[in-house]
């Protein structure tokens, strides 16, 4: 009985991984180049940003939450980061990622001090951190500094690896060893299980949850960091639209949007998912088979998506169907 | 937990509560506060003008929101509203321009383009409400499909091209002013009328309400929850479709770029501003356009008197977190 359920839930969590390898696979078969070192490290190097913002997005939505407010978090780090430049590398980071931090903290103790229901505290704050970035970069893009080697973040190599890539990498190791292998990450998801249950049990479930916004911002900055350093500038009204692809990303890798149920790994197979989704169109067009515009991209990309969630609940009734009987 | 609430019911004599008072009508005290404001400090703020300026600018986040609530109120959400605006506001053009297929009576062809342009619309709702209540998809995710789908259709259907127009038939609903009232406001008076209406008197009204109340108890008190839902995000895709109609109207020009661009979360905001409960069970029509108010005097008052648009968009975060926040301390007691 219970070995059913397991593996229903299990199709449903690491089909994304099946899909992933079927695409690339598919990518292999029908362009040339498409596993060519500089495709593959562009692709990385892009998508190693929303790959940031949808970790952080992956702990918040575990805990039952949501945070509306990374894309702006990440707007105004590119910002923070831009001016930090002028004085090295380091107060470059330290602006941005504080940048995003501040932003969390802000939504953190909007959600746990104030109980003020996540998607409106981080719709506030997605407002006033666009604000905020506006006001800062004067309403138009700071450039950064050239000398102290910060755009290195976002287009230096480290050996082949693109930095901003292995940036992520690291980020992603660090949250799925916290996730699986912490209290901290245990409570996590059973916060978002059942918050009463687990604040009953005596688990500071308003501290663990202070701290997933709190990385959620920290690792919005972070990308804000990388933005400014790839695109040279930093971006005030950049990242509009982000918080809904790392939704997308998050829950294409089948964590639950009610919480509870999560995984740092099929959270960036979600992103390289709809990140080599978008390559693979770029492809198309380069091959002059259909002249895809770009237009046609958000088309496909939402019918991916709607494909990818009906297959799911179509997976998860079927499991708790089991469940029930 | 519950010392507090027999503490609070244990003094029922007290008439006013303040919390409470501002938990239920904090909004309209800010809406007078600030109005009352501009007419001192606001240099010519009590002209036609400004009132003007202010019910355009609303207009179509209150038409929106309308459709929101409703659909809030059962417990979802709609992320896809300013895409389906921004296909209704493609769909109109090419059709009363002739791009699809030849003019004849340009009366004619002005029904016809906005009778399809929120037939679409009201279509795409349809198909958010099928995702959600037949597919048993999350509303959030249901609804982001088509959020980031539904702009591309739009830009698609023109080739991303800007529609520009002149054909006052159809501008007459951005432009016009019979009486000195704008069309679009209009418009607007009788939508909210009409959903004040349906939310209160009605059946389907308490049906929207006893499904975001407590969905599982409401199915088996024999309402047709998933008809319910299905309705509620139809009437949200229709009520885009309107709004989509009126902006290009005004603009006399659509571009599928910007037709709607962010307007999901500006009528959640006014929706939650209004003292509608996010979690359904509760709605309130006029509360959302009280809302909508607000946050755009908000926005004016700011403006008009010299503050960069950071700093107002600060402030308008301050708001939406401050209502949300003081509407708990209502509820909580």
């Amino acid at each position: 009985m219970k070995r059913k359920v397991d593996m229903r839930v299990l199709l449903g969590t690491y089909g994304v991984v099946v899909a992933l390898v079927l695409l690339i696979a598919f990518g292999w078969w029908r362009y040339e180049n498409f596993l060519g070192m500089f495709n593959v490290m562009s692709v990385l190097r892009y998508n190693s940003m929303f790959a940031l913002v949808a970790l952080g997005m992956c702990f918040v939505i575990m805990t039952g939450g949501i945070d509306l407010s990374v894309g702006s978090a990440a707007a105004l780090g590119s910002v923070a980061a831009a001016l930090g430049s002028h004085y090295g590398i380091i107060p470059g980071i330290a602006g941005g990622v504080g940048a995003g931090l501040l932003v969390g903290v802000i939504n953190g103790a909007l959600v746990t001090r104030l109980n003020i229901m996540p998607f409106i505290a981080t719709l506030a704050t997605m407002l006033a951190a666009s604000g905020a970035a506006l006001l800062l970069a004067n309403n138009q893009s700071v450039s950064i500094s050239y000398e102290t080697g910060f755009m290195n973040l976002g287009q230096g190599n480290l050996w082949i690896l693109p930095i901003p890539a292995v940036i992520a990498a690291l980020a992603y190791v660090v949250g799925s060893v916290i996730l699986n292998f912490t209290s901290a990450g245990r409570t996590v998801l059973a916060i978002g299980g059942n918050e009463d249950a687990t604040n009953m049990m005596g688990l500071r479930t308003g501290r663990i949850k202070f701290l997933t916004y709190l990385a959620s911002g920290g690792l919005a900055g972070l990308a804000g960091v990388i933005l400014a350093a790839q695109f040279g500038a930093g971006q005030p009204i950049e990242g509009v639209g982000w918080e809904l692809f790392a939704i997308a990303a998050v829950v294409v890798g089948g964590t639950l949007l009610t919480g509870g149920k999560g995984s740092v790994g099929t959270t960036l197979a979600g992103v390289l998912l709809l990140g080599i989704l978008f390559n693979m169109l770029n492809f198309e067009n380069g091959m002059g088979w259909i002249s895809l515009s770009a237009y046609w991209q958000s088309v496909i990309r939402g019918g991916f998506l709607l494909i990818v969630v009906i297959i799911q609940a179509k997976l998860m009734s079927k499991g708790a169907r089991y469940v029930t009987s | 937990m519950s010392e507090t609430v027999s503490s609070s019911s244990a003094k029922p004599a007290r008439f006013v509560d303040p919390l409470d008072f501002l938990a239920r009508y904090g909004t309209l005290v800010a809406l007078a506060l600030l109005i009352v404001f501009n007419l001192f400090f606001t240099r010519n703020f009590a002209t036609l003008q400004t009132l003007n300026v202010n019910l355009t600018q609303v207009c179509t986040i209150v038409i929106v929101a309308i459709g929101m609530t409703m659909v809030i109120g059962t417990g979802g959400i709609d992320l896809s509203v300013g895409s389906i605006m921004a296909i209704s506001g493609a769909l109109a053009p090419l059709i009363f321009l002739g791009t699809i297929f030849p003019v004849g009576n340009m009366g004619v062809s002005v029904a016809v383009a906005i009778a399809v342009a929120l037939l679409a619309a009201t279509l795409l709702g349809l198909f958010n409400g099928w995702l959600v209540a037949k597919m048993r998809i999350q509303p959030i995710i249901a609804t982001l499909v088509l959020f980031i789908a539904g702009r591309g259709i739009a830009q698609v259907l023109t080739n991303g091209n800007l529609q520009v127009f002149r054909v006052p038939e159809f501008q007459w609903i951005g432009l016009a002013r019979p009486f000195g009232i704008p069309v679009q406001v209009m418009i607007m008076v009788v939508m909210i009328v009409l959903a004040a209406w349906v939310l209160q008197r009605t059946v389907f009204g308490r049906q929207i309400l006893a499904t975001g109340g407590n969905e599982k108890a409401a199915d088996l008190a024999g309402i047709p929850v998933d008809r319910v839902k299905l309705a509620v995000y139809a009437i949200s895709g229709f009520c885009a479709g309107v709004a989509g109609l009126v902006v290009i109207a005004i603009n006399s020009a659509s571009d599928a770029n910007l037709v709607g661009l962010g307007m999901e979360l500006d009528a959640i905001a006014a929706v939650a501003v209004g003292g509608t409960l996010l979690v359904g069970g509760k709605a309130t029509v006029i509360g959302t356009l009280i809302g909508a108010l607000t946050i755009q005097l908000v926005r004016y008052t700011l403006l008009a008197n010299g503050l960069p648009e950071g700093a107002a968009l600060m402030v308008q975060a301050a708001i939406i977190a401050g209502a949300v926040w003081l509407q708990q301390q209502g509820r909580v007691r």
